[in-house]
């Protein structure tokens, strides 16, 4: 980031807060031993469903279990999904665009028309259609993550290396003999990298949200695995008479989701001024 | 008006090489189910003849593009096979629950309009005002609530602790007005947001300051100078919610028991009937298709200047 785009991002206090919550979660997912107050998946029957108190600071679930502790430890798991699956997205939808919008020609129209096809499944149907093939689980969770964000991705990276292409210090880099791959990695790559860490940032968010909405399905991760959406999902069932089971680990979503959308706002705000406030 | 009447047969026809890829892809992704799912949907206890038997039944022994053309034969004749759970023609149990799912994601898509559109327009003509700040502060957070939660919460506050509306189910209209809400909230965040910039854009143009020059009241400059010139990202913006809706529909309908498509294609997951889900996936890609035609169409309306020539 240049001192220019610091200095935008440092006056911006919503970008500011993004960044502190963005970097408490990632503190509280490395720590998460050492500040649960409890073994996240030690059952007591005694306590089940106890009300928020002094021992329980968020009350306890159908199993007795610490919730506090649980959404600490849900941490850890949002944490992964959502930067492996952020990983797949760009990885797999940068390389898809790049070939797609340096090539042209038959191989840019296969590739277009595959995207399209994956673009025409609503929002969570294509995450929804992979993982009930794939299984539950965190792994195929992350995987359907991944490949739901890739088509997007390939798109964005696609229209971007065309407009670099026709730039003049890429046609001049051509002239002096750089041929595709160098062309593609030394020039247009670095010129997509903003861009490219401002979506990851966003679609961080999305993908806390994806695999949130998948675990609470229960086609995503599984128990004892503590998911938040697993556990939105496991108090859903006790809802009326202990609503504190299914509603406070929804909390930690919002926080996040939260967090890494004011991020990536305040990123794209001091990356790109002219994209204020779109 | 024949002019947009091709435009829309074209992509129409344009759609259908689009879900027979969607078909396909559905196809592939079961295809890669690892262990085999006939096997399982028998339960561990099955004979290897039952098994095979049920395989044969499904037709599952042939290799996928075999499957893949039959499936599409069948399409062309309006067939989309049989549930295997219930054995009945999916097209009935679609036929079933589709109203359901229409019913609440047009709600939702209502309310998104009505109350997102205003608030950003609001927000617009007033920046950096006490509404506008209230109305940026909650886009955030509506935009970053999974409308599971929400709509878990919206049960908490409106049916345990001030009874006033039904827990779930479908019937009245007072069945209606939670989940709507719950799965409308994201949607009126972002329709806000957009409304806001892209309004606030346009106040700027000369055109706008013409209108006031002339001595136009501020509503009149607002809404014909303003929204209307701004409509058409928030137009598109409203396509694209409309797949965002359906997918958020899949989650409200569980939540509230909600006999729609949504919880039929999870039900449908669950007991591996992967007939009826490639037909629930099927109906709901070619809604949003549908709906993004209809949003092509409506550029043409809002700005003449866009011709049809796409």
């Amino acid at each position: 980031m240049s001192a220019d785009a610091a200095r935008r991002f440092g006056r911006n206090r919503l970008a500011l807060l993004g960044l502190a919550l963005v970097a408490g979660l990632v503190l509280v997912a490395a720590a998460a031993p050492l500040l649960a107050p409890q073994d996240p998946v030690k059952q007591s029957l005694f306590e089940k469903r106890a009300r928020p108190d002094a021992k329980h600071l968020l009350g306890a679930d159908e199993f007795g279990r610490d919730i506090l502790s649980r959404v600490i430890y849900g941490t850890r798991v949002a944490l992964l999904v959502g930067t492996l699956a952020a990983a797949i997205a760009v990885v797999a939808g940068g390389a898809l665009g790049c070939v797609a919008g340096f090539a042209g020609g038959w191989l840019d129209a296969t590739i277009m028309r595959g995207i399209e096809i994956l673009l025409a499944f609503p929002y969570l149907l294509l995450a929804i259609a992979i993982v009930s093939a794939l299984g539950p689980g965190v792994v195929n969770t992350t995987i359907a993550v991944g490949v739901w964000g890739t088509p997007t991705v390939a798109r964005m990276v696609r229209a971007s290396v065309l407009a670099l292409k026709e730039t003049e210090y890429v046609r001049a880099a051509r002239a002096l003999g750089a041929g595709g791959p160098a062309l593609v990695l030394r020039h247009i790559l670095p010129n997509v990298l903003p861009t490219l860490c401002v979506y990851a940032t966003l679609f961080m968010a999305n993908a806390v949200l994806v695999e949130a909405a998948l675990s609470f399905l229960g086609l995503g991760v599984q128990p004892p695995t503590p998911s938040w959406g697993l556990m939105v999902s496991t108090g859903r069932d006790v809802l009326l008479v202990a609503p504190h089971v299914a509603t406070m680990p929804g909390l930690a979503i919002v926080v996040s989701v939260l967090g890494f959308n004011l991020l990536g706002d305040g990123l794209r705000d001091a990356l790109d001024p002219r994209l204020r406030g779109a | 008006m024949a002019g947009s009447l091709t435009f829309a047969l074209r992509r129409l026809l344009l759609a259908v090489p689009v879900l027979l890829g969607v078909v396909f892809i559905v196809m592939l992704t079961l295809e890669l189910v690892p262990g085999d799912a006939v096997a399982m949907m028998l339960g561990e206890h099955a004979t290897k003849a039952a098994v095979d038997r049920l395989r044969e039944h499904l037709g599952l022994d042939k290799p996928l593009l075999v499957r893949y053309a039959q499936y599409v034969g069948q399409l062309a004749r309006g067939d989309l096979g049989r549930s295997i759970i219930q054995n009945r023609p999916v097209v009935d149990e679609l036929a079933d629950t589709w109203p359901a799912t229409l019913e609440l994601t047009v709600a939702a898509l209502l309310i998104a309009a009505l109350v997102g559109v205003p608030a950003g327009v609001v927000s617009a003509v007033r920046p950096n005002s006490s509404f506008d700040a209230l109305a940026r502060l909650g886009s955030l957070f509506g935009l970053s609530m999974p409308v599971f939660w929400t709509g878990l919460v919206l049960i908490v506050l409106f049916s345990l602790w001030l009874p006033w509306l039904p827990v779930g189910g479908r019937g009245s209209l007072a069945h209606l007005v939670l989940p709507a809400v719950a799965l409308a909230l994201p949607s009126i965040a972002m329709l806000a947001r957009l409304t806001r910039s892209s309004v606030l854009e346009v106040l700027h143009e000369d055109y706008v300051r013409t209108a006031r020059a002339k001595g136009l009241q501020e509503l009149a400059v607002v809404v014909k100078h303003g929204l209307r010139n701004a409509l058409l990202p928030i137009v598109t913006l409203v396509g694209i919610q409309a797949g965002q809706l359906m997918g958020g529909a899949v989650l409200t309908e569980t939540v509230f028991a909600w006999p729609g498509l949504g919880r039929l294609m999870v039900k449908a997951i669950f007991a591996r009937d992967y007939v009826l889900l490639q037909g629930a996936v099927l109906v709901f890609a070619l809604a949003f298709v549908l709906v993004n035609l209809l949003v092509d169409l409506s550029y043409g309306l809002l700005d003449p200047r866009i011709s049809r020539q796409g």
